[in-house]
């Protein structure tokens, strides 16, 4: 009994690790299949199309209401203290430094990235990608490159999106409506918000999220099961892992761009 | 595999949208810009202390907002903080103006606050504003404080 015990243990960590590898090894051969991206970029326009421009709607939204609850809630904070001229400080550093990196990567795996794996664990259970390999057609570089370099380029430019609008709906809610000074609110963020130190690290991060989250979607759909169950499994899997993996990263990478 | 014309705008929009987004921040939400309004002329103040006084802080006249701080620099031979001052046009400074730091609210950011003099002479670009009273850094008027309690 207890034997069997630790067999289960052993065999889920080595299944652990064989995964891992398995995941590795794909990315490699993802990435193999960049030449060929170059030569038919037109590949890479359609999967933007459905990776990028269709999130546009969603990241819009909550990038309006994002910054606007953010004013809110600094605003009835910051008057207590006669500090409400530093609520474009705060709204602008939370948006471009935490928020719309993880919220924007955070909508994305559940917007785009569980599209990418039920699609693709679709194609596996339908036999679309066997067939594709009968037809000398290697599928990984013909479905899976254009769809991770597309899921790559499309969070950062959704992320400089979200944290535009959040700061623009912040000030419509703090300057317009509750009305701080539009002075203070734009001079005290601009004296306080570095470019390099802060916009930019806040695109490294995004970054590094679109790398992890459209890889994560694109493994789960391809490791699929090829029954129904499977794909539906794999997507769950998909949007937890990447949740879990976007929060865990952000964390080691706000202590090494912003810690002390 | 055709890709449709509107799918490809649709793209072009979607770039297009991310590089305007990444225009603003850089231009206007971080501080990166330095040519906003550029129809000012410039004076000059010497200050002991300037406190936290920040490039582009505001600089006010009987509160009303009429430039901003453009540049901050120590100078070694007079040992103190020079201060250039963009003020817009249509505000004009007589020579005997006094510049003082002062802040806003308790916790606000550090601004120059102008009186007017008497004089009848106008400040012209590039000139020196003489009569000038520092930022009060808070550790200082304690510790003057503590020295007028302990000495009694």
């Amino acid at each position: 009994m207890s034997m069997d015990w630790l067999q289960t243990i052993g065999q889920k960590t080595l299944r652990f690790f064989q995964r891992t590898g398995r995941a590795v090894i794909f990315l490699v051969h993802v990435l193999s299949g960049l030449k060929m991206l170059v030569q038919r970029p037109r590949l890479l326009i359609r999967e933007l199309y459905s990776v990028g421009v269709l999130s546009l709607l969603i990241i819009i939204f909550s990038g309006l209401f994002v910054g606007m609850v953010l004013s809110l809630l600094g605003y009835v904070t910051l008057v207590d203290f006669g500090a409400e001229g530093s609520l474009g400080v705060l709204v602008s550093l939370s948006l471009v430094r935490e928020l719309g990196p993880v919220l924007t990567a955070l909508l994305f795996s559940g917007r785009a990235g569980s599209a990418l794996t039920a699609e693709i664990g679709l194609m596996k259970a339908t036999e679309q990608l066997a067939s594709m390999e009968m037809m000398a057609v290697d599928p990984i570089k013909r479905i899976i490159t254009p769809r991770l370099i597309a899921g790559i380029l499309s969070l950062p430019i959704l992320t400089a999106i979200f944290m535009a609008i959040g700061i623009y709906s912040g000030f419509l809610v703090g300057g317009v409506w509750l009305g701080v000074d539009e002075g203070s609110f734009w001079s005290q963020m601009q004296a306080k918000v570095d470019f390099q130190h802060d916009v930019v690290n806040g695109f490294i991060k995004s970054f590094i999220f679109g790398i992890v989250v459209t890889w994560i979607a694109v493994f789960e759909g391809y490791d699929a099961a090829p029954t129904s169950a499977g794909v539906s499994e794999a997507t769950t899997r998909s949007v937890v892992h990447s949740a879990l993996a976007i929060l865990a990263l952000d964390f080691v990478l706000t202590s090494i761009m912003f810690g002390i | 595999m055709r890709v449709s014309k509107s799918i490809e705008i649709m793209v072009g929009v979607f770039v297009l949208l991310g590089f305007i987004a990444l225009f603003l921040l850089a231009l206007n939400i971080s501080n990166v810009s330095s040519f906003g309004a550029n129809n000012g002329y410039t004076v000059n103040a010497y200050f002991d202390n300037i406190g936290g006084l920040r490039t582009r802080a505001p600089i006010s006249m009987s509160g009303v907002k009429i430039g901003r701080v453009s540049q901050i620099a120590y100078n070694r031979q007079r040992g103190q903080a020079e201060v250039s001052m963009t003020i817009e046009s249509q505000y004009l400074l007589s020579i005997d103006t006094q510049a003082s730091i002062y802040t806003a609210g308790l916790l606000g950011e550090q601004y120059i606050s102008l009186e007017p003099g008497a004089e009848d002479d106008v400040l012209k670009s590039g000139d020196m504003i003489t009569l000038t009273q520092s930022a009060m850094v808070l550790e200082e008027i304690i510790g003057k404080f503590m020295v007028d309690l302990t000495s009694k």
